[in-house]
């Protein structure tokens, strides 16, 4: 199996199993676009390959190595799509098909230079979230720095969503990405940045999550909230 | 009151002779911090709600009459910041600039000095004359936070007055402070910002001395500086120089920081509001690791389980509550009032006769619905608000209200619309963005509210059975994510994410609860009452000269072939946009039977019950809707109502039909 499909075929399973739990091949087949009996067929290979695990009349799951290659591909897909939107104003609607041929003839460097060029988009032109790269690097600012006349002060900590911690957990505000009237809104509620803040709850089905600051409690939107980020607090907060 | 200081020339105990003369205070501050309540104590219950001119906003005014001054009270809309990225700030930023109100009361919760302090900054940018309600300092000593009042009158050189609203607490020292501050006129003193801040607004407030578009010279910097669109478009008018130079100057801000200079300003802002919050607060600490009641409370009412179905039992404990309890005062009212003088919609005699009867039926009905279904419901509403249930409510369908291109928020128009859809479709000013107002007033329209239950309780459960009854209110509810998804997808405009605020709970307060029942009941009484009654006289007196009977043949393709329904009931429709529970009694009228099932046959009854349901909203509804939204979309919603109760009524009586 060519690597192009074997790709499509992870990238749909990611899909399916983050909806259902686990991929039926009826669904599968749907998803890629071919006959069921194909799909059996090639989700042998893959779990011969150790992409998934496939158990006959049931379905597939991704193992720890399909999911990794899957996100990547989704991950690329996403970048593709901001570039192909943003940059090159091609129609929203059309997107989708250009990057999905694009994704699987994109090189690591390239990758990373379109992340770069595109300052470290949030999400794809869809909404759906762009998961971070998994180079070793401490945030998207310590690549972006490189080589560019940005503020100077790279970041030492990991960052994170805020979104991301953990029930109780707090954090200081490091940087608020989005439009302007977002971080307006945000920064007019007490968001400022190196403001602690502390995760009270997340809503079920990524509903709002509650976010502690100021001594005020508030509700905000999944998509919004993930625009805040946070350097976790150690033992340095108070 | 250290404002009062400098002032000699006022004297509070003896009013100047000109009593008649007229105050104008506005009362502003964030959202939940008691503003309402203070409003409500300062002017009693005789308040003018209604629209900001040309804006789907609130203005509530009222007259506080205090030592012989009559003052107009206006409470400006609840914001966090004077910017104008929402209608509430832009009403609340022009009233201020451009009304000169005579004293600004600003209302802040102790419990949250910091982020109420960011908004008395602008505010003191403003330079209208100021006085500082402190309110809620119960609640803040509950957190083991002491404030000192008299310190940050200082700091800030205005009177502050600690209160307690919802308990009355200071409310006598504020008026007496606003009275005393309309004469001496105490001014904020300027609050500093960092050094590479302040040399900016300096250099741009010398290139323009006097301010510009009636707002203060240092507010007019800061705003250029921030980019202000609307500043920056006024200045360049007269002065394109200055403007210019001050957008280099928040270039050079954005330079230093890596951000737009309207954030750099909140965050001076939010610095300069914490030093002082610092300054007059002390700070107990709290008892060992004690779980606050809200937390407790919100471990329930947020669980993923809990949660829902907490919510599905307040909604239907709500709704068995309202009708229970309406069917019986319902039935003690209307058995009172038709000993006074019988209730009979179809009636022929003289013209005095029938007008008397026409405005007495619609009176009764307008009674016999509001007092017993509808003042229940928003008394049992205001109860679940005030305590701050209805907030975690917002939270937990915020995702599900995604669906629909709404967030959370809109879940209060939507459940007030089953007490009654006009004060539900007004209630949708709350929701910021223009398309997500409309779409959540539409759909409130949709909602079956209390009269139309009435309908289907009263002719589909009694006479066909309960399980068609609960069909029909499922059908409403598909129909509304259906057609509020469609809505979403096919309207202009966009759809921001929620950002709210979670307020603690507390135990609802007796006045708070009544007021905001009574304001509910007032806006619902303003235009029902009024469309019930002239609308009745219109009905019967048309009966009356034998006009209806063209009616029904006019009708006849839509009820007779469409629905399958008799011709007679095409006037009953009609008599429904009037009130729609009138169909029930103008179809027993006509009929002349009360055992609808004697008449009409199984189908007969669902189909009407659904169109009922769904067609034309009430013209009380039409008439609220045009107001907020204007008349096209007004009409709109009407004829596109109508059209989708044809056509879901004749798929049902062909499809279904033959079946039954």
């Amino acid at each position: 199996m060519a690597s192009e499909q074997l790709e499509e075929y992870l990238e749909s399973i990611l899909d399916i199993e983050e909806k259902h739990g686990i991929a039926r091949t009826s669904a599968i087949a749907k998803c890629v676009k071919v006959a069921p009996a194909s799909v059996t067929e090639a989700l042998q290979v893959l779990s011969d390959k150790g992409f998934v695990k496939y158990e006959p009349y049931k379905g597939a799951t991704l193992t720890e190595r399909g999911r990794e290659m899957a996100r990547k591909v989704k991950r690329r897909h996403r970048l593709l799509e901001v570039f192909l939107t943003d940059v090159l104003h091609i129609t929203r609607d059309n997107v989708h098909d250009e990057a999905c041929k694009m994704e699987h003839t994109l090189s690591d460097e390239t990758e990373c230079a379109l992340c770069k060029l595109l300052n470290a988009p949030a999400r794809c032109p869809h909404g759906s979230l762009i998961e971070a790269c998994n180079r070793k690097v401490e945030s998207c600012s310590a690549c972006l720095d490189e080589g560019q006349a940005l503020p100077a002060s790279t970041r030492k900590e990991p960052l994170l969503p805020v979104t991301s911690l953990a029930p109780g957990q707090k954090g200081t505000i490091a940087f608020i990405r989005g439009d302007n009237g977002v971080v307006q809104r945000l920064t007019d509620l007490g968001l400022t940045l190196k403001t602690e803040v502390q995760l009270v709850r997340k809503a079920p089905l990524l509903g709002p999550v509650e976010i502690a600051v100021r001594k005020t409690k508030l509700a905000i939107d999944h998509a919004i909230a993930d625009h805040i980020f946070v350097t976790p607090c150690g033992e340095k907060c108070k | 009151m250290s404002g009062c200081k400098d002032c000699s020339g006022c004297d509070l105990l003896h009013p100047p002779v000109d009593t008649k003369a007229e105050y104008v205070v506005a009362l502003a501050g964030n959202a939940n911090v008691g503003k309402s309540a203070t409003f409500n104590q300062l002017t009693g219950v005789d308040q003018d709600i209604g629209n900001w001119p040309g804006k789907t906003v609130e203005r509530a005014e009222a007259l506080l009459q205090h030592r012989g001054r009559r003052i107009r009270v206006i409470d400006l809309p609840g914001i966090y910041s004077i910017n104008a990225l929402s209608t509430e700030e832009q009403v609340s930023r022009e009233f201020i600039a451009h009304d000169h109100p005579d004293v600004v009361v600003n209302v802040l919760d102790a419990s949250a000095l910091e982020r109420n302090l960011f908004f008395t900054l602008q505010l003191t940018e403003l330079e209208s004359p100021l006085v500082i309600a402190l309110n809620q300092a119960d609640l803040a000593a509950k957190k083991g936070i002491v404030l000192d009042a008299g310190k940050l009158s200082a700091l800030i050189g205005v009177p502050v007055i600690p209160t307690v609203a919802i308990q009355g607490k200071g409310i006598a020292e504020l008026s007496d402070a606003i009275i005393h501050a309309t004469c001496s006129r105490p001014r904020p003193k300027i609050i500093r910002y960092g050094k590479e801040v302040e040399d900016r607004i300096a250099r741009i407030q010398a290139l323009l001395p006097g301010g510009s578009g009636g707002y203060p010279a240092r507010w007019t910097a800061i705003k250029l500086l921030e980019g202000d669109p609307d500043t920056v478009w006024d200045v360049r008018q007269h002065s394109p120089g200055v403007a210019a130079a001050a957008l280099e100057s928040g270039r050079e801000l954005e330079k230093i920081h890596g951000e737009p200079a309207a954030t750099v300003m909140s965050a001076e802002r939010y610095h300069a509001a914490e030093e002082l919050a610092a300054s007059v607060m002390e700070i107990r600490p709290p008892g060992d690791n004690e779980v606050s009641l809200t937390e407790k409370v919100d471990r329930i009412a947020l669980h993923p389980v809990l949660g829902y179905l907490l919510l599905a039992a307040t909604i239907s404990g709500l709704l068995v509550w309202t009708f229970v309890i309406g069917a019986w005062i319902s039935g003690v009212l209307t058995e009172f009032l038709s000993a006074i003088a019988p209730v009979e919609p179809l009636i022929t005699g003289t013209l005095p006769e029938i007008i008397f009867n026409g405005a007495w039926t619609g009176f009764v009905a307008a009674l016999t619905l509001i007092v017993p279904y509808v003042i229940p419901f928003y008394l049992v509403l205001a109860l679940i608000e005030d305590s701050g249930f209805l907030t975690r409510f917002s939270l937990m369908l915020d995702k599900g209200m995604h669906r629909m291109g709404l967030h959370g928020k809109a879940i209060i128009p939507l459940v007030l619309g089953f007490g009654c859809t006009v004060p539900a479709c007004l209630s949708c000013r709350i929701i910021e963005s223009p398309k997500q107002k409309l779409i959540a007033a539409f759909l409130v329209t949709l909602i079956p509210c209390s009269a139309r239950t009435i309908v289907i309780l009263g002719v589909v459960a009694v006479f066909v059975n309960i399980w068609w009854a609960l069909f029909l209110y499922l059908l409403v509810f598909v129909l509304i994510v259906v057609l509020g998804r469609l809505a979403f997808r096919l309207l202009p405009g966009e759809s921001v994410g929620m950002i709210m605020e979670m307020p603690d709970y507390h135990v609802p307060h007796v006045k708070g609860v009544l007021g905001q029942t009574w304001q509910r009941t007032r806006s619902l009484i303003g235009i029902v009452l009024p469309a019930y009654i002239i609308g009745s006289i219109v009905i019967t007196g048309a009966y009356a000269a034998g006009l209806l009977e063209p009616i029904n043949a006019a009708l006849y393709p839509v009820t007779v072939i469409l629905l399958g329904l008799p011709a007679m009931t095409g006037v009953v429709f009609i008599f429904g946009i009037i009130r729609k529970e009138m169909t029930i009694l103008a179809l027993a009228a006509i009929l002349g039977t009360t055992v609808f099932s004697d008449v009409l046959t199984p189908i007969q009854i669902i189909v009407f019950g659904l169109v009922t349901l769904l067609y034309a909203p009430c013209i009380s509804t039409i008439l609220a809707l045009a107001k907020d939204f204007g008349w096209k979309a007004a009409l709109s919603i009407t004829a596109l109502e109508t059209s989708l109760a044809v056509a879901l009524g004749a798929l049902l009586f062909h499809l279904i039909g033959p079946f039954l």
